[in-house]
């Protein structure tokens, strides 16, 4: 009997350990998660120790001293530029390693080993895109370069350094709680990461859904629907820039016209970056401002996630002294300045990812047919990880376009499958973006930039530049293709070499600007160039940004950084200005009920600012989605599914332009809707929605359209919710839902540099820190950090906090 | 006298334990210092839980108001989806003082079964 109790008792503590040690009967193992001295309370951050700390290791050089501040902002101190950079791996991983592995990770397509096979489809996506083949590419070229592959070993041996010295207690809170370790870095997962950043970036196309709506639209429709030209566009490089003579005249296949592209089009890419990934940048010259140096702007607009993309740091070694936003993941200072100049980046945005039809001989795809003969396809076979399940192999034939990305054994979203579609993305060739960063943190003059600007080659980006000695240029950046008008807006024959890119454009004739008369540079992703310039550059770039940050620079004069930060914050919505007028004089004002009227005054008092607190803002918002939808819902109806829908910058020039618009009818009705009918159906099916938005108090432009940043996990819990802030698409202050300013920066060149900056999170990773998202609520309010550039003589301010000496040992 | 003994002593080697040894290991402690230390199984049940509660609930409130509860706020709402540090902590305690109470228990009890021919 006492035995029999005492074999129940001993079950029963066992099975309870078991409980609580497993995600087998609870969804969590709560002992090991609470235990409080392994478990997530080790994560909860002591107020009163700081970060100091003596280390040693056997591959540094020298010696190095970190200094962090009130917000733990590193300055670095070395006494050698490769130990710097080891010393930038060991703190991106001391504050950022979950980040940075789960980001990786998730370029290489090795999510689902962590997830499982809910991660599959994107796994398969990301191998078959080549992400790994095009990091292995750029890898060879890095390591071949003898400068940067010491900087990237010593990156990856900082890393690994912090990585080696977690105990199960110190492990980041992520990995607790999804119950995994984290991986050791490589050179190669830097390479990943700048892949991956090039993704976000260069992923600007959508062949396969634009070749759908050209299969089905005659070619007059298409032309309205997607114009190459856009009238507001107020290009980069002004109007008026006169260009040489092209090196590369490229010549269109003879069957362009009637080939190109009949048939049925199935395989359309659902996983996509954003599309409004973009930025804004901008330099004046001294002429304009009221200390007579240069002030340089920056705020690229990327997706909002905690812990944040950017983290900030300063480094200084005996050849340079830097500072601004880092990339967890990669080496350098990416955005930022030094003692001589600043330097920021806007996305380029042409097409550089083409698509090419892929007639294989059989089934076994061994051969696909290429220039009237059978060539050989070579096969790489990925082998995926799935937490829980047995391994997934997918075999990706390759061809001399690229890989196979989409074909019987997958196909994205597909409707059929009879087609296979090799992908050519600029990514895929060889390229060592890492001197470009290098050699920018360490430029002194204008050559220096140009030198280091060559090295950019995907993903293309407008780089700005200015110098304390008053220069400042902009680059349209990038080894783009060469390619004959209509070149790559739809997927093309891959059976012959007549649709290849037909060659790079040399870096001698990138669009640039230097100390132009006007007395400033600018880019918000609107068209690169004017009309005259001699090389295609696709259909996408709808930007009324880029004509306000011009109309407000051209007007200003004596500018301070003050006027800079206020800048970057303006919420004027310059599309509203062009289209508002349109939808007022066409307003059917008799078809309005009492409350119809009501939202109709909001629109007429609107003072064209998305400020957090308007209301008119949401109207117009609301109206113009409505407007787009009854505009071209009756047409696209009826067309395959998936065709792209335009821009709204396209409906907005059209009905500018010309009142009788064809898509302004609506076709499926016998009568022929004028403008007016249109603009007030439109409106009227608005109110629907603004009805029930004032029931629910969410009225507000900023209740409206709810930013929030979410922890990449999504989990609430970590995220924060509900910010109230103004701004949105076609506006400087480009605040959406979850995408906006991931950082904001105005330097003024004076010979003291006066810089600030913000970003919407914290430098600490960690969510059990109290710098985990201190920077969010700041960042709001439109308010700016001041950056502290700190020297030898400031070790004893009182804004150091604490410090970490590296030694050799 | 004894019930106090053990209650410090369960204490102390638990968290001597999870100095090296995984969580845990607090049950091979209560286990074995409740077979060392006579008692009712009953009691010793409940010295290890008090004890154990006491020790997780202190070492985690410690922990969280050096942190002014920043990370408790938030992983009280993932677990209890309510924002409560508290509940938080006396989770913590009740989950240690659980597996550290059933673990003495049996240790207890098979104390009895050995030491019962013995006088």
């Amino acid at each position: 009997m006492k035995i029999i109790t005492f074999i129940f008792s001993a079950l029963l503590s066992i099975a309870l350990v078991y409980i609580l040690n497993t995600k087998m009967v609870l969804p969590a193992p709560l002992g090991k998660l609470l235990a409080p001295q392994s478990g997530v309370w080790q994560n909860a951050e002591n107020d009163n120790e700081g970060f100091s700390a003596d280390l040693q290791f056997p591959t540094l050089n020298g010696n190095t001293t970190v200094y962090f501040d009130e917000r733990l902002v590193p300055h670095i101190f070395s006494d050698n530029d490769v130990d710097a950079i080891f010393v930038q791996g060991y703190l991106h991983a001391r504050f950022r390693l979950w980040q940075m592995d789960l980001q990786t990770l998730s370029a290489a397509g090795e999510v689902s080993q962590v997830v499982g096979d809910i991660a599959l489809k994107h796994d398969r996506e990301f191998r078959r895109l080549g992400m790994v083949f095009a990091a292995e590419n750029s890898l060879k070229k890095i390591e071949a370069d003898d400068e940067s592959k010491k900087l990237c070993d010593a990156y990856t041996a900082g890393v690994n350094a912090y990585i080696n010295s977690l105990t199960e207690s110190s492990l980041p809170l992520e990995y607790k709680l999804m119950g995994y370790k984290p991986t050791q870095w490589s050179n190669l997962r830097t390479a990943l990461f700048l892949k991956y950043m090039s993704y976000d970036l260069s992923s600007n196309e959508r062949d396969f859904e634009l070749a759908a709506a050209h299969n089905y639209f005659d070619s007059t429709s298409f032309n309205l629907l997607y114009p190459v030209k856009q009238d507001s566009a107020d290009p980069i490089i002004p109007i008026g820039t006169v260009f040489a003579e092209p090196s590369i005249k490229t010549v269109a296949p003879a069957n362009a016209d009637s080939t190109y592209l009949h048939g049925e089009v199935t395989a359309m890419e659902n996983e996509k970056p954003f599309a409004e990934n973009g930025s804004n940048n901008w330099a004046v010259s001294g002429s304009k401002t009221k200390s007579g140096y240069p002030i340089l702007c920056n705020d690229p607009h990327l997706g909002l996630n905690l812990p944040s993309l950017w983290y900030e740091m300063q480094i200084t070694t005996p050849t340079y002294n830097a500072y601004g936003a880092t990339f967890p993941g990669a080496p350098a200072i990416i955005i930022g300045f030094n003692d001589s100049c600043a330097f920021g980046f806007t996305n380029g945005g042409r097409d550089v990812r083409d698509y090419y039809e892929i007639q294989f001989k059989d089934k076994s795809r061994k051969e696909y047919w290429f220039n009237k003969e059978w060539k050989t396809t070579s096969f790489r076979i990925e082998k995926i990880k799935i937490a829980g399940k047995p391994d997934f192999y997918d075999t990706v034939a390759y061809t001399i376009f690229g890989p196979v990305m989409y074909d019987q054994s997958f196909g994205g979203k597909r409707n059929t499958s009879s087609k296979n579609y090799a992908v050519r993305w600029k990514a895929h060739d060889s390229s060592n973006e890492l001197k470009l960063f290098y050699y920018l943190n360490k430029a002194k003059n204008y050559t220096d930039y140009v030198q280091a600007s060559t090295y950019l080659h995907t993903p293309g980006q407008n780089i700005v530049f200015a110098a304390k000695n008053g220069d400042i240029a902009l680059r349209t950046q990038g080894e783009w293709p060469a390619k004959w008008p209509g070149q790559g807006d739809f997927p093309m024959p891959g059976t012959d070499s007549s649709y290849m890119w037909q060659g790079m454009i040399p870096q001698s004739e990138v669009p640039y600007q230097f100390n132009p008369e006007r007395g400033f540079v600018s880019s918000a992703n609107q068209r690169p160039v004017p009309p005259n310039y001699p090389y295609y550059l696709g259909r996408e770039y709808p930007s009324s940004r880029g004509v306000m940050v011009n109309r407000l620079l051209n007007g200003m004069s004596n500018i301070t950084p003050q006027d800079m930060k206020a800048m970057q914050n303006n919420n004027y919505n310059v599309f509203a200005e062009m289209l508002l007028p349109v939808i007022i004089k066409n307003m059917d004002v008799t078809l309005l009920s009492g409350s119809e009227q009501g939202f109709f005054d909001q629109l007429n008092k609107w003072d064209i600012k998305n400020e957090a607190n308007s209301i008119g803002a949401t109207v117009f918002a609301i109206t113009l989605q409505e407007l787009r939808d009854t505009v071209f819902n009756d047409e696209f109806s009826l067309a395959p599914e998936g065709a792209l829908k335009p821009f709204e910058s396209t409906l907005m020039e059209a009905l500018l332009r010309d009142s009788s618009y064809k898509f302004i009818d609506d076709i499926s009705t016998p009568a022929k809707e004028s403008i007016s009918n249109m603009v007030t159906k439109a409106f009227k099916g608005a109110c629907l929605e603004l009805n029930n938005l004032k029931t629910s108090h969410k009225l507000e432009w900023a209740k409206y359209k709810d930013t929030h940043i979410d922890h990449l996990t999504k989990l609430p819990a970590f995220s924060r919710l509900h910010l109230p802030i103004g701004g949105g698409e076609h506006i400087i202050n480009a605040t959406k839902a979850v995408h906006g300013p991931s950082w904001r920066m105005v330097v003024s060149l004076t010979p003291q540099t006066e810089a600030y900056g913000i970003y919407p999170g914290g430098q600490n990773g960690n969510p059990g820190s109290k710098f985990y998202d201190n920077g969010i609520d700041k960042w709001v309010q439109g308010e700016y950090y001041t950056l502290w550039v700190m020297t030898k003589n400031d070790i004893n301010d009182n804004r150091v906090k604490s410090k970490i000496v590296f030694k050799r040992g | 006298m004894k019930f106090i003994a053990a209650l410090i002593l369960t204490v102390l080697s638990g968290y001597a334990s999870c100095l090296f040894l995984p969580w845990w290991s607090i049950a091979i402690a209560a286990f074995v210092i409740a077979f060392i230390i006579k008692q009712k199984p009953g009691w010793a049940f409940v010295s290890a839980f008090l004890g154990l509660f006491f020790l997780w609930a202190v070492l985690s409130y410690t922990i969280s108001s050096n942190n002014a509860h920043v990370l408790a706020s938030k992983i009280s709402l993932l677990i209890l989806k309510v924002k409560n540090v508290i509940a938080l902590i006396l989770l913590t305690g009740f989950i240690g003082g659980l597996v550290a109470g059933m673990a003495a228990l049996s240790g207890s009890l098979l104390r009895k079964i050995i030491w019962s021919n013995k006088v």
